[in-house]
């Protein structure tokens, strides 16, 4: 075989020739990636591409079919997680693998706990594992509960988890998706100081200006092959962006003026929701509106009570006081379906948790907002015939790819894949007001730039767009009007156009001029 | 559906009924174990026992196998309908028994108002929709308070035989002589000539087996059960509810809404099947009043297990169960202990249970196959060009 005779120095793992099936589909074919010591490894691909199988495999998720492991330039089997982790393999998930009801203190320690006569001794490791928080700034509260917690601060505790194993490969797949600018600077200074202690680093993003900060060198995937690994220094970010997606990509967005109508299709008068155990709101006192024909932006940092925001408008939560109108109607009381009934779609933030049934088939998923209707219900009859048209056109439209077509199930979509569902699903919806949190989460620029051409078309269309988004660049290229949230407050608006991402990073950190 | 889609759909059935079948093979190989534990000279002829089930009693032995089939799969359908909207209904005993109960007495008492010949169907609608008041009694507790349907059920299910026992001691339909209920004659599900099959010769005597119509009438509410859950928007949303609450929330579903129909419907469900035991002819069951909950209730959960709760698994399953039972009733012949039997019998059954942890094996290998054959026909290929 070839690869007996390679130098192996400097390199602590090689993947050589990694092939991977999937039924109905080749996700990795004859993949080789090699990862020095030390270094940042960027490993880049559109949605679908075969990055997780990849780094799924490297971390013992699967088993390849064809191909070799080599860690120090001897092979080895990585049957598991946990024999993964034995080699010093640790991997930051793009879902993260948290359990919900245990403190992050809990997640970061299990496993691995510090027992003394069999009962769980938690002070050593606090110290252990708040040391490591502080000494890369990764800032969690250890006794907070996971489903309480920020997305933000949930990647912080998988980060957490790998450093307190001590693992010198770290794999970060996405981990930028749910960031905000600030904290994407955070992570790339904490992944260079782990790089500059000996850690090596394997990153898959989609962002080609992170790939651009951070990484040394990068590897290319493309439909489940390898384009080719580059230095990164010595390419432009056109480059990385045609070698991913194939073709040219045109990441400047042309915009038309806004023309919106004169009444308000989402309006919000002094909405307040508060949580059940903290007394301090998650939203306070917030009034905005939205016409049709605009896009109005929710900018801040995760964790400001967005969330909050968009579950009470789609009448997911309950709001204590203050009302909401859809489309001229008060809403406030109405149940969920009746809101959607009225013409508002919703994107959820969290995909997998809200926005798809993973055990039901994609054409099943895409008929969740419309099952009840003609043509899908006949007498109370399912009619699959006409979700499976239904299907069919939206999976062509949107481009989602899915290996069984219609009938394979969400579960086995790549996350990038479940994305495109959702956002066709609720678009197709012809909503009259659409609330979108994140809708680009964990996209390649090929599909951002068709996500942020329909919003807009949408907008032009005379539909009421709410925006709620953590990426600051997404904010400033498609908003009509620019929302600050901090602490559950409205504390700033920006028309159009007349906001930098500076003011703006001001006053996500709360340091603006309130008022 | 287009090729690829019956394709795909047929390739899982053929993983279920795989794993259903292995797991009852494990289940019959420490069903022997114990055989052999407790009486190794005849562990191979009560094996042989075991396996030819009903057929122990000829033509007689397999309507039995039918009779009592009957509320096993009633039962199994009531625990499998909840499964797959996420709901664990542990108390198809107590709704069994009400059902019974309520049936037997409409049985005993509607004679004045209801033509001879319907009052079995009205027996059986009673205790149909008991059955259902009391599945819904946990429902409204789990939608409305939060609280948990197993705890809910396991109460419903002391309350329901203690109250029945007390409800027949104070009615007409109580024979003291014998401490149970009075036989249904006028109220008896029709024969529909299953008798005239399934009968033994004894000497010169017809040995009928007590199966009757009911089997039909279960068979017809499986098939129903599976329209439901597979093919109207109804089914849709409760499956909906099981797998994911919240998405089902986003989506707008009614979730309380979906908890409590589930559960009354799988109560109806058990509801029938009490009404299907009880009503029958002479010779058949009769409601012991005795300080016992229904076993078919209980056996509803493995028989839904066993079945993967598809409702048509479930009618297999529900065969198998009853079958093997009967087989377990022949073993008296050899010499082995009642309660060594019931212990071999529930050994079989549980670990035939287990066919859930099976059919992810199965599937895994089916994929390992599948890979290598694609392997090979690449190489194929590969070879011709």
């Amino acid at each position: 075989m070839l690869y007996m005779n390679n130098n192996h120095d400097g390199f602590i793992i090689e993947m050589l020739g990694i092939t991977k099936d999937f039924p109905g589909i080749r996700a990795n074919d004859g993949i080789t990636l090699r990862l020095r010591r030390g270094e940042i490894h960027a490993l880049l691909g559109e949605n679908g591409a075969g990055k997780s199988t990849l780094m799924g495999a490297l971390f013992g998720l699967y088993k390849p079919d064809e191909g070799v492991i080599l860690k120090n330039g001897k092979p080895v089997t990585i049957s598991s997680p946990n024999a993964a982790n034995a080699l010093g393999i640790g991997m930051a998930h793009q879902h993260f693998k948290l359990v919900h009801n245990f403190t992050a203190l809990e997640n970061i320690v299990m496993g691995v706990e510090t027992t003394r006569m069999g009962l769980l001794r938690t002070d050593q490791a606090r110290r252990q594992v708040m040391a490591l928080s502080e000494r890369y700034g990764l800032k969690i509260d250890p006794d907070a509960r996971i489903e309480d917690c920020a997305v933000g601060t949930q990647q912080r505790v998988e980060i957490l988890k790998m450093l307190y194993r001590q693992n010198e490969i770290l794999i970060f797949d996405e981990p930028t998706a749910a960031l905000t600018p600030r904290e994407t600077g955070e992570l790339a200074r904490v992944m260079k100081e782990l790089a500059a202690e000996g850690k090596s680093i394997l990153f898959i993003t989609h962002k080609l200006g992170e790939i651009k900060q951070t990484a040394r060198r990068c590897t290319v995937l493309r439909k489940g092959r390898s384009v080719g690994t580059l230095l990164v220094a010595d390419t432009s970010i056109e480059t990385l962006s045609e070698m991913m997606v194939g073709r040219r990509v045109d990441l400047n967005i042309q915009k038309s003026p806004a023309r919106p109508t004169a009444s308000p299709l989402i309006s919000v008068e002094r909405l307040t929701v508060r949580s059940k155990q903290r007394q301090k709101p998650l939203l306070n006192d917030v009034s905005f509106e939205v016409r049709g024909g605009e896009i109005v932006c929710v900018a801040g940092v995760d964790g400001n009570g967005q969330r909050e925001l968009a579950y009470a408008l789609a009448g997911l939560i309950p709001a204590d006081s203050g009302r909401i109108f859809l489309c001229g109607k008060d809403v406030t009381r109405m149940t969920a379906r009746s809101r959607n009934t009225l013409g508002l779609s919703h994107i959820p933030e969290d995909r997998q948790r809200y926005g798809l049934v993973l055990d039901y088939t994609l054409e099943e998923n895409l008929a969740l907002k419309s099952y009840f209707r003609h043509p899908f219900q006949r007498r109370g009859f399912l009619s699959f015939t006409a979700m499976r048209g239904h299907a069919e056109r939206l999976t062509r439209d949107f481009d989602i790819r899915a290996a069984q077509g219609p009938v394979t199930r969400a579960r086995n979509l790549s996350g990038g894949n479940q994305q495109k569902a959702i956002i066709a699903r609720e678009m197709s919806e012809l909503p009259n007001a659409l609330i979108a949190v994140q809708p680009t989460r964990g996209l390649d620029v090929g599909a951002i730039e068709y996500i942020h051409k329909r919003l807009l078309a949408e907008r032009d269309a005379g539909k009421a767009i709410l925006l709620v988004t953590l990426d600051l660049d997404e904010a400033l290229i498609m908003s009509d009007r620019i929302y600050v949230i901090y602490e559950g407050s409205l504390t700033a608006c920006f028309e159009g156009g007349k906001a930098t991402a500076r003011e703006l990073g001001l006053y996500m950190a709360g340091s603006g001029n309130v008022g | 559906m287009d090729k690829r889609g019956r394709l795909s759909k047929f390739g899982a059935g053929l993983t279920s009924a795989a794993s259903s079948a292995i797991a009852i093979l494990v289940g019959l190989a420490v069903g022997f174990i114990i055989l052999l534990a407790t009486n190794p000279g005849q562990a191979v002829r009560g094996l042989g026992v075991i396996v030819s089930g009903g057929f122990n009693g000829g033509m007689k032995g397999l309507g039995q196998v039918l009779y009592y089939a009957t509320p096993l799969i009633l039962t199994g359908l009531s625990v499998g309908f909840c499964f797959k909207t996420g709901l664990f209904n542990i108390g198809s005993s107590g709704q069994l028994i009400v059902g019974a109960f309520a049936g037997i007495w409409v049985g005993a008492n509607a004679a004045p108002w209801i033509p001879a010949p319907l009052l079995w169907l009205a027996a059986l609608l009673a205790a149909t929709l008991a059955g259902a008041a009391w599945g819904a009694i946990p429902g409204l507790f789990k939608s409305l308070l939060n609280v948990h349907e197993v705890i809910a059920c396991i109460m419903c299910n002391y309350i329901g035989m203690y109250g029945v026992n007390f409800l027949i001691k104070n009615s007409n339909v109580y024979d003291p002589l014998k401490n149970q209920t009075i036989d249904m004659t006028r109220a008896a599900i029709p024969k529909a000539g299953l008798d005239r099959i399934f009968f033994s010769l004894k000497g010169r005597f017809l040995d009928a087996s007590s199966v009757n119509g009911g089997i039909f009438i279960a068979l017809a509410l499986a098939i129903a059960t599976s329209v439901v859950l597979d093919r109207t928007v109804f089914g849709y949303e409760l499956k909906a509810c099981g797998l994911n609450r919240f998405a089902s929330r986003y989506a707008g579903i009614n979730e309380k809404r979906g908890i409590f129909l589930s559960l009354a419907i799988a109560g109806g469900l058990s509801g029938a099947a009490g009404g299907l035991m009880y009503l029958a002819p002479a010779g058949g069951l009769r409601i012991n009043v005795i300080e016992t909950l229904a076993a078919q209730g209980f056996n509803g959960i493995p028989v839904a297990l066993l079945g993967l709760s598809n409702p048509i698994g479930i009618i297999f399953s529900a065969l198998f169960v009853a079958y093997i039972e009967q087989g377990g009733y022949y073993l008296q012949r050899l010499e082995y202990m009642p309660e060594i039997i019931n212990i071999i019998i529930a050994v079989i059954i549980y670990f035939s249970a287990f066919a859930l942890l099976m059919r992810q094996a199965v599937g895994a290998a089916r994929s390992r196959l599948a890979r290598r054959s694609g392997k090979r026909a690449r190489g194929r290929e590969a070879g011709r060009a």
